[in-house]
């Protein structure tokens, strides 16, 4: 009997958690979809506000994709633009020239795909190297590739060279980066909180320890290497043809440092954070508009003192409840409550 | 053979001026393992300097010179206190997102108040003489003698001082170093304000060079000069001046038998390959990790 009571009192206890956690994201997901489809095909949001929409959620894309890297492997990687870069020209690329004009609405999403793929191609190559270099020398391996990218694309002739890629139609709309958007999120956090998201956390805190404790290093490393250059890949793609013109000066390293400037203010290792931080960036740079160019000058100053008096960003290595999965928040409570029944086991 | 001479001499301009900078990233990492990567837009700060003292104050070559060495020296000094010095325990990434968010800060604060590229005047007498085929400038000697002058003085602060002497204990171990009554935060403002001040004279001497300046010319001076560092073996000083000697030596030379748009690929290929081979530099140690 008293077991059965304990049994609907948790239920009880949780009910809350289950109901709200379970049903928020459907919810949210079906509402935003609905809500872009009917801004997309309306207008009833100005097309300026709909552009930095567009721009919010391509920066999600690259800051979430980031934080795989530097937030929760610890690497720090400043190459970011590059595998952009090479998403944004492979999507051009497909949709000036291979697709027939009149599918290019059809077809665009796989344009987008094939660019993530050609980037998560390149995100490989990047990862071989960080099997030997670490820290501030993997640093400078993918500063390196990031120079490399731009140069060879300046270099190419057949794809414009310096003077860049013109000619894209406007297919970036607003539910297809609503898509893209949930779905980076989504694969995102699932491999953070999967098994082979501990081992990207082992390699962030001591990588010998986790080798010898058997987590495939080498693999972990392609494996996320691969996944985040995916979807910077993505988001090159997106840029590209929510822009409509690309050259390769944008993709340079001021370009990763924008990115990482998103993580950082959003905060490391935390999903939530890095959204968070996306949103703020983008937005902050919009309103400080009409300071002109004293707005450059204002952002990194923020960003300094950001480090000085909260140096793990806003939500650094915390993350929402409504990322959390409910495993962790029920180990969570169940620790808490143990730690009031007895404070002294757990001092 | 007068050809690959004259290059040669190019090669030594630029890499010395490469080495310069490079040293002060060197110096910085060996004391604070800590990148620096403001220090690219102070070399630039140092050209803008060196343009404000030659164009209103109208100074001549050496008071410019010393002007410019202990403004930029200054600045870097003020940096350190104001933005690295409260992160000094905090994760190392903060730090490197502090100095780039400082080089951001640097480099538009120099565009807000100078939206247009300016020409440094040339501030010392303009002579070439030409030997065969071989033409030197003054300001190439110029350029090559006083960055070597800087880098022996330097080479002798470090080596043969009390003060350098207390950068390498500094370097060697952080803990016990304070414990043995060096006054560990004086002698890390004394290397920013070297470091620092070196970059500063690069960069006055690379607007001598190269006269138009621009707000953005540190961005990438500063990562070719920190590639010089990394090549060398990052945080040592004698590897920081090989590296950008051979930097110097690349560039030139690909820009001198291939299209000069190759040169960056080249340089950072060359890094590349260099870091997967030897990831700790020509004259770096590699660091045994411990469990």
């Amino acid at each position: 009997m008293s077991s059965f009571k304990a049994a609907y009192h948790a239920l009880l206890a949780h009910w809350h958690t289950l109901t709200g956690y379970k049903l928020f994201w459907p919810v949210f997901i079906i509402a935003g979809l609905a809500f872009c489809v009917a801004v997309d095909t309306y207008g009833f949001v100005d097309l300026y506000l709909q552009l930095i929409l567009i721009y919010v959620g391509i920066n999600i894309i690259l800051t979430v994709s980031l934080n795989l890297i530097n937030g929760y492997m610890g690497e720090f990687s400043v190459g970011h633009a590059g595998f952009m870069a090479v998403g944004a020209y492979v999507a051009s690329l497909l949709t000036v020239h291979s697709f027939p004009a009149g599918a290019q609405n059809l077809l665009f999403p796989l344009a987008i795909l094939a660019g993530g793929l050609g980037a998560a191609f390149v995100g490989f190559l990047v990862a071989i190297p960080s099997f030997k270099t670490r820290g501030d020398y993997l640093a400078i391996v993918t500063l390196a590739f990031c120079m490399i990218v731009k140069s060879v694309l300046e270099n190419i002739d057949a794809v414009g060279g310096p003077r860049g890629l013109l000619g894209m139609e406007k297919l970036t709309t607003l539910p297809w980066v609503f898509f893209w958007t949930a779905l980076s999120v989504w694969v995102i956090r699932n491999l953070v909180y999967s098994n082979f998201g501990r081992g990207v956390l082992s390699i962030r805190e001591d990588e010998i320890a986790s080798d010898l404790m058997s987590v495939n290093t080498r693999q972990v490393k392609i494996i996320a290497f691969v996944v985040s250059s995916f979807f910077a890949g993505i988001a090159g793609g997106l840029f590209a043809h929510a822009l409509q013109f690309i050259n390769p000066r944008m993709f340079d390293i001021l370009k990763s440092t924008d990115i990482l400037i998103m993580v950082y203010l959003g905060g490391i290792a935390s999903i939530s954070g890095s959204i968070i931080g996306a949103v703020i960036y983008t937005i902050l740079l919009e309103i400080l508009r009409p300071l002109g160019i004293w707005r450059m000058v204002f952002m990194p100053l923020m960003l300094v003192l950001l480090m000085i008096y909260r140096p793990r960003g806003i939500m650094g290595m915390k993350e929402a409840r409504l990322f959390t999965p409910l495993r962790d928040l029920t180990t969570e409570k169940l620790w808490r409550q143990k730690k009031k029944e007895a404070p002294d086991a757990s001092a | 053979m007068a050809y690959l001479f004259q290059q040669a001499l190019n090669a030594l301009q630029l890499g010395s001026i490469y080495a310069l900078i490079a040293l002060g990233y060197t110096m910085v990492y060996g004391i604070l393992t800590m990148i620096n990567f403001a220090h690219g837009d102070l070399f630039m700060v140092g050209a803008f300097f060196c343009f404000l003292l030659a164009v209103y104050l109208e100074l001549s070559f050496v008071p410019t010179l010393l002007f410019t060495i202990l403004g930029v020296a200054m600045l870097g000094v003020v940096i350190e206190r104001l933005a690295y010095k409260p992160l000094r325990n905090a994760p190392r990434v903060s730090a490197i997102i502090t100095a780039l968010g400082v080089g951001l800060f640097l480099e538009n604060f120099t565009l807000a108040l100078s939206p247009y590229p300016k020409h440094i005047p040339a501030l010392i007498e303009h002579t070439t003489w030409t030997i065969g085929t071989v033409s030197i400038s003054s300001l190439q000697i110029l350029v090559i003698v006083l960055s070597l002058v800087l880098m022996l003085i330097l080479d002798f602060v470090v080596q043969r001082t009390k003060a350098g002497m207390a950068m390498r204990a500094i370097s060697w171990d952080k803990t016990i170093v304070p414990l043995m009554g060096v006054p560990v935060n004086k002698i890390i403002s004394l290397t920013f304000a070297i470091g620092t001040g070196l970059g500063g004279a690069a960069g006055m001497m690379y607007g001598l060079a190269y006269p138009v300046i621009d707000p953005y010319m540190g961005i990438m001076v500063g990562w070719k000069a920190f590639i010089s560092a990394v090549v060398g073996g990052i945080g040592n000083i004698r590897g920081a001046m090989i590296g950008g000697f051979i930097l110097g030596a690349v560039e030139i030379m690909v820009a001198a038998f291939f299209p000069s748009t190759y040169r960056d690929f080249v340089a950072f290929t060359l890094l590349f390959i260099l870091l997967i081979v030897r990831p700790y530099g020509i004259l770096g140690k590699p660091h045994p990790q411990k469990v």
